[in-house]
């Protein structure tokens, strides 16, 4: 807690604890470079307008189409060119993980219940082509998001809440506007209210998703639209080779009078796509690449040697993020159906073996409850305290002894193959359970089947006694709710697989989750959202390893540059660069 | 010979079928076998939060619902007569030879490979170029002086030729001469040879001696062996005896008779290039088949596989048909009826 | 050394060493070797095999590999020098004044070409002629060496011709050019019997025609019986007898002579009649014995009071028709052991 007290003595406290809470001070270097100043947790501050940004991204998107698009990166970096009706504020650390209206004038305002949200556009938006933007334009974007067919890729948040009453898809609405769905009014071109089939409080996370930019009905080529996205931001698409690269200019009909949040400074976008990850660190290294795009740190081939070298390494910042690389204990296998086994599991775990499987401290901070300490409200506690992380042997033993195993047992562990980090995760904790007579039998399950065949299949797993299964988690966005419904909810389980639960059921807690989606009260939600936390810490069903973090290396061009926590990542809508 | 020709593109044609078909097995059969549904397939192609009605309403756009044989009837078909597919507003037609959709980017496969084609047949035919000349004339340079400085570096070379990864040489080399020296184009650049042959020749210099560098050791190799055996051949000593200059007696005689079991190599590898191709467009960023093929593998993306499944099968096919022919020409011994 | 100051003839070999320095050490292929070979004149070296005589037909021809072989001595060829010769010069003489045939015309010609081609390749090498000039000679020559349908036969390959029209299509293109030296190297040797007269024949034939000096050379006596002017009798990389073919015939003067006599397959002869074939095997060129090379293997070893095994003959005179022969045994000896052992027997 050093890196708190220091927070406390700086003068702007808010910026100050966004780099106590993304590590910047301890792992990784902080200091100015490439002339500019730091403030606040932002390196390089610079009005300098003009210039291009490079990015590059070692795979692909999803779709760059909003209404299809499920990576944290992606949304980040949709603020440049689509305006959501809400959006993360574009501010270091913790201010980044709050929302601020963006389409919209204000955030949304709630119905008592919670289930209508109102919101009112902001006047004199327009298109990329001069067209003024309306509040049926969002409701075409939302309702096309809700065809799976058409847009397999985006999250579902709309179809789960949204009250459909039967409404599919704007292309098989009859409406000759198609603008057919009940669940959205626009009573006027700048009001849209959105009724919800269930209470849900945190409307304006839903409201933050690309899915609400608007999209003019008469542009929209379903699943073509991502060739030519029509911008509402402050760039556009000027060229897009699908697969390959695309580049963005400067969109002339964005304004910034209508536009609060955003100081768009390059003057052009340049994006790579498919790019081979070692040659991105070399790149970004060696000054030919400004931002690799996917946020995720260097690889570990570039690790070494950026951590090695103290110039470079200054130029790197430790992004702790909304992830949580953990353990789930199956309690639909016997003897883990009870209690007391469980708990000497969360005992005899060596986390420090699970933290080396990561990399060591650059790889992850040990985590000792589930919520990453990114997400706002989030508490840090720990349930089953041993000496240094290392597990602790005699407590294991007592549990065990209670479970009526004084012996041990044996059970199985899964991991997902192609992961070396999963595997050297399994066989950390076949050593440390092994001291208290727990056998662990590893059992490595194809990656891209692990939720949908093994893993999260429950009859398969309890079939293969998969009593431990290896698993890693991040949020949506960094909200409990964002982080803990997939992974708690016991009713989200299902028989047929394909579940991300691996095996928390508690009434309790799905009681709690209830409860939490039906208050408004940002401070009493967030409290929710701990003691859920803590109650499935006690129930002992996960064993939380490590909160993952990522080495981002900055170059010394690239200006206003800060790790938000709403991306956990740096802030692609506030970059300039000094390279002309 | 035209039957010959005729007789082999026939077979290509039955190949192309079983491998296809056999691509359809492993991709279907496989999951099947370990229990999963056609929902499950379809899961793979959906955002992580879908819930089992949308993933169904998947599996049935997708087709997974239909049995294996009427999926890959459709396939066929797809190939002989074209196929529609829906973009949401609109239905587009996918004209034959179609390829079919890919599951997970929505485009047509087709024309993403023959827009790859022709950056994977510059890397391949350029590399090709360079491995042949630079291995050949390494192995006859060796095989002529078997024991000397050169030959024994030569061959110390190609031995790490042969044993290095691309990914390991293809970085390092990136790293050295564009990043420290900024004397060959970074990763990633591609110029289409039509637009300017000097940049495509430029930005691809560095790939195709990374790709060349792997066969080129092996050829040297070859080509040493099969020179030293040649030049000890009668046929060279008559040739010889004729008063032949030096080089005619090496080139005309020696090496011809040497390069015709590399002929046979190079078809092979000609053929299997693709899986060199796939490690340099991977390691140089390179938007050409390989890397494509790379991608569709990992995301399970059946449209996609079978596509390169075919380029390469066809690639592979015809290259050992030239090979073939061409071997017939070079040795009067081998005639094809 | 001492260098002749007679004029040399028209092939003159001079103490010529052909030595193979090897990992086992150094071998000594050719060890001292003369004689001479009139134009027009035919030369028949006979030897067992490993005696040295293909290494001094391609030492002749410039053919072995400067860093393999050390080759010493002189080579006079129509008064040029070819030892000391640089190695381009050697190589203009090739094909041209010196051309070869070797043993096994299959392997001897180069798969890929047509037996046409190989031969105009030959000739216009020598010669500046229009391509359809050196084909209309090839097929001349073809056609000379016994071809039938030479034209059509022209665009043939190797493979397709069998091993005597095979070999009559080597030495078409060995006379292609003229050679006033012909070197056969065991022209017959793979050849069916009733095919290897027709092909000597046929050298016999263009031998005149030709008038070039040939060089023959077989391990087979019977081969040279009729064809040769001259025999030379090799053993360990060293003449051990030379004469004119009619005297080494009639009256041959080696005990290895009349060992290489025995082994002729005779179809008049009793078994018990005929000259036993030579014992053992041919010597080590490394270690070559000491004395008379031939004493290991020699039944009159010990008739020469231990001269045999502690110096080596030297060529000298018997009689006065130029026959001469490498063994310590005296004359007298020699002629009585002929008349009472060996003649009989031929
Ligand atoms: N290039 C060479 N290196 C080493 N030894 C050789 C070489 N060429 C020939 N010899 C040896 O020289 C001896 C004579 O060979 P050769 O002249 O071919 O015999 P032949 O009388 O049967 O033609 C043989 O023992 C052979 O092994
Ligand atoms: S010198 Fe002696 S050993 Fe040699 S051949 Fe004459 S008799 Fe025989
Ligand atoms: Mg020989």
């Amino acid at each position: 807690m050093r890196s708190r007290r220091v927070a406390a003595a700086a003068v702007i406290a808010v910026s100050t604890l966004a780099l106590a809470a993304c590590g910047g001070g301890s792992s990784g270097g902080s200091s100015s470079s490439g002339g500019g100043s730091d403030v606040g947790g932002v390196h390089n501050v610079s009005d300098v307008t003009g210039g291009t940004i490079r990015y590059a991204n070692s795979g692909d998107w999803d779709s760059l189409d909003p209404a299809d698009t499920y990576y944290s990166y992606s949304w980040n970096f949709a603020r440049l060119y689509s305006r959501a009706l809400v959006m993360f504020k574009s501010a270091p650390g913790k201010d980044g993980a709050t929302l601020v209206p963006d389409l919209a004038e204000s955030l949304g305002k709630p119905s008592d219940d919670a289930k209508t949200w109102t919101y009112t556009l902001r006047q004199g938006v327009k298109f990329e082509d001069g067209t003024p933007v309306t509040s049926k334009d969002v409701k075409y974007a939302v309702e096309r998001s809700l065809d799976k067919t058409t847009f397999p890729n985006g999250p579902t948040y709309f179809n789960d809440f949204l009250d459909l009453q039967g409404y599919t898809s704007p292309y098989a609405d009859s409406d000759p506007n198609k603008l057919g769905l009940k669940a959205i009014d626009t009573p006027d071109d700048r009001t849209i209210v959105f009724h919800l089939k269930q209470p849900f409080s945190g409307f304006d996370y839903f409201a933050q998703m690309p899915s609400t930019a608007p999209v003019p009905v008469a542009k929209d080529t379903g699943s073509k639209y991502k060739e030519h996205v029509v911008s509402t931001g402050p760039y556009m698409f000027d060229t897009n080779d699908l697969g390959k690269s695309f580049t963005m200019k400067r969109n002339p009909n964005w304004d910034q009078a209508t536009d609060p949040n955003r100081k768009p400074l390059p003057d052009r976008i340049e994006v790579a796509l498919n790019v081979n990850s070692d040659d991105i660190d070399n790149r970004l290294q060696s000054g030919d690449l400004d931002v690799a795009i996917e946020g995720t740190g260097v690889g570990p081939a570039a690790q070494g040697k950026v951590l090695a070298d103290q110039t470079l390494k200054a130029n790197t910042d430790s992004a702790i993020s909304a992830r949580l690389w953990y353990t789930s204990i199956n309690s639909d296998v016997a003897p883990l159906d009870n209690i007391h086994c469980r708990k000497a599991v969360e005992y005899a775990a060596d986390k420090t073996g699970y933290q080396r499987a990561y990399g060591g401290a650059t790889g992850g901070e040990i985590a000792t409850n589930l919520l990453p300490p990114v997400i706002p409200g989030a508490e840090k506690f720990d349930t089953y305290p041993t000496p240094g992380n290392a597990g602790d042997a005699a407590k294991a033993k007592d549990e065990l002894a209670q479970c009526g195993q004084p012996n041990g047992f044996t059970t199985g562990i899964s991991y997902r193959a192609e992961r070396p980090k999963e595997k050297a995760t399994a066989e950390a904790l076949q050593q440390s359970l092994a001291k208290v007579g727990i056998n662990l039998e590893v059992k490595p399950y194809p990656l891209g089947d692990y939720a949908k065949l093994y893993a999260g299949k429950p009859d398969f797993a309890k079939a293969n006694s998969l009593g431990l299964n290896v698993f890693g988690w991040a949020a949506d966005w960094p909200d409990g709710y964002g982080f803990l419904a997939q992974m708690v909810d016991s009713r989200a389980i299902r028989a047929s697989g394909g579940n991300t639960n691996f095996g928390v059921k508690d009434p309790e807690v799905d009681a709690m989750l209830d409860k939490a989606l039906v208050t408004t009260d940002t401070t009493a939600r967030e409290k929710i959202w701990v003691d859920i936390d803590k109650k499935v810490m006690d129930d002992a069903y996960i064993l939380p390893g490590i909160w993952s973090k990522g080495l981002l290396y900055r170059p010394p061009n690239l200006t206003n540059v800060f790790i938000t926590d709403g991306y956990q990542m740096f802030d692609y809508l506030a970059l300039g660069t000094t390279r002309k | 010979m035209a039957i010959y020709i005729v007789r082999r593109l026939v077979a290509a044609v039955i190949l192309l079928l079983i491998v296809t078909a056999a691509v359809f097995a492993i991709f279907f059969l496989v999951p099947r076998l370990a229990g999963a549904t056609p929902e499950d397939l379809a899961s793979r192609y959906v955002g992580k939060t879908a819930d089992a009605e949308q993933i169904h309403v998947i599996a049935v756009k997708l087709g997974f619902t239909d049995p294996i044989w009427v999926q890959y009837g459709r396939f066929l078909k797809g190939l002989v007569a074209g196929a529609d597919y829906s973009t949401g507003p609109t239905t587009v037609h996918c004209p034959a030879p179609c390829f079919g959709y890919s599951f997970l980017t929505q485009n047509p496969v087709l024309p993403d490979l023959l827009d790859r084609l022709p950056v994977t047949l510059s890397l391949a035919a350029g590399a090709a170029l360079i491995w042949v000349v630079a291995g050949v004339a390494t192995g006859v340079v060796s095989a002529l002086r078997p024991g000397s400085i050169f030959d024994r570096a030569a061959m110390g070379v190609a031995l790490a030729g042969v044993s290095l990864p691309i990914f390991f040489t293809g970085l390092l080399s990136l790293a050295v001469f564009s990043y420290a020296l900024g004397i060959t184009a970074p990763g990633g650049s591609y110029t289409p040879i039509e637009d300017n042959p000097f940049l495509w020749a430029y930005d691809l210099l560095l790939p195709w001696i990374t790709l060349a560098f792997l066969y080129a050791a092996g050829y040297a190799r070859l080509t040493r062996a099969g020179m030293l055996d040649t030049m000890g051949e009668d046929f060279i000593r008559t040739a010889r005896a004729k008063g032949l200059p030096e080089r005619t007696v090496v080139v005309k005689h020696g090496l011809r008779s040497a390069l015709t079991p590399i002929l046979t190599i190079f078809g092979l590898d000609l053929g299997l290039l693709l899986g060199g191709a796939i490690l340099t467009e991977s390691t140089y960023s390179l938007p050409g088949i390989g890397k494509y093929s790379v991608d569709a593998v990992v995301n399970n993306d059946l449209p996609k596989v079978l596509g390169v499944v075919m380029v390469g099968s066809i690639f592979i096919i015809l290259a050992n048909l030239v090979v073939d022919l061409c071997y017939a020409i070079v040795d009067p011994r081998v005639r094809y009826s | 050394m001492t260098t002749d100051v007679t004029p040399p003839a028209f092939l003159d070999v001079r103490d010529l060493r052909v030595h193979f320095p090897t990992d086992d050490g150094v071998v000594k292929a050719v060890d001292g070797l003369s004689f001479t070979l009139e134009r027009g004149k035919r030369l028949g070296i006979v030897g067992e095999s490993g005696s040295g005589k293909s290494v001094t037909s391609l030492s002749i021809m410039g053919l072995h590999k400067a860093r393999a072989a050390k080759i010493s001595g002189e080579i006079w060829l129509g008064g040029q020098e070819l030892v000391s010769a640089g190695s381009e010069q050697v190589r203009k003489l090739r094909g041209r004044t010196m051309a070869m045939i070797f043993q096994d015309p299959l392997s001897a010609m180069h798969p890929y070409y047509s037996v046409g081609q190989q031969i105009v390749e030959a000739y216009r090498l020598h010669h500046d002629v229009s391509k359809r000039d050196a084909r209309t000679r090839a097929v001349q020559l073809l056609d000379r060496v016994g071809i039938p349908q030479a034209a059509s036969r022209f665009d043939d390959y190797p493979h397709h011709f069998s091993g005597g029209m095979r070999q009559r299509a080597m030495i078409a293109m060995a006379l292609s050019c003229n050679p006033e030296l012909l070197i056969a190297d065991e022209p017959t040797t793979a050849l069916d019997v009733t095919v290897q007269a027709q092909i000597l024949d046929l050298i016999r034939d263009l031998q005149a025609e030709f008038n070039s000096a040939v060089i023959i050379i077989t391990h087979d006596l019977g081969v040279v019986a009729e064809l040769a002017d001259d025999i030379l009798v090799m053993y360990g990389g060293r003449a051990i007898e030379t004469g004119s073919a009619a005297s080494v015939f009639e009256t041959p003067q080696h005990p290895y002579t009349w060992g290489l006599l025995g082994s002729l397959p005779r179809w008049d002869r009793e078994r018990s009649d005929r000259l036993m074939p030579i014992p053992g095997s041919p010597p080590s060129l490394i270690n070559v014995p000491a004395g008379c090379a031939f004493h290991p293997r020699c039944a009159y070893d010990e008739l020469t009071d231990g001269l045999a095994t502690t110096v080596r003959p030297e060529l000298r005179a018997v009689g006065t028709n130029g026959h001469r022969v490498a063994c310590h045994l005296s004359d007298e000896r020699r002629r009585q052991i002929f008349d009472d052992e060996i003649r009989p027997k031929l």
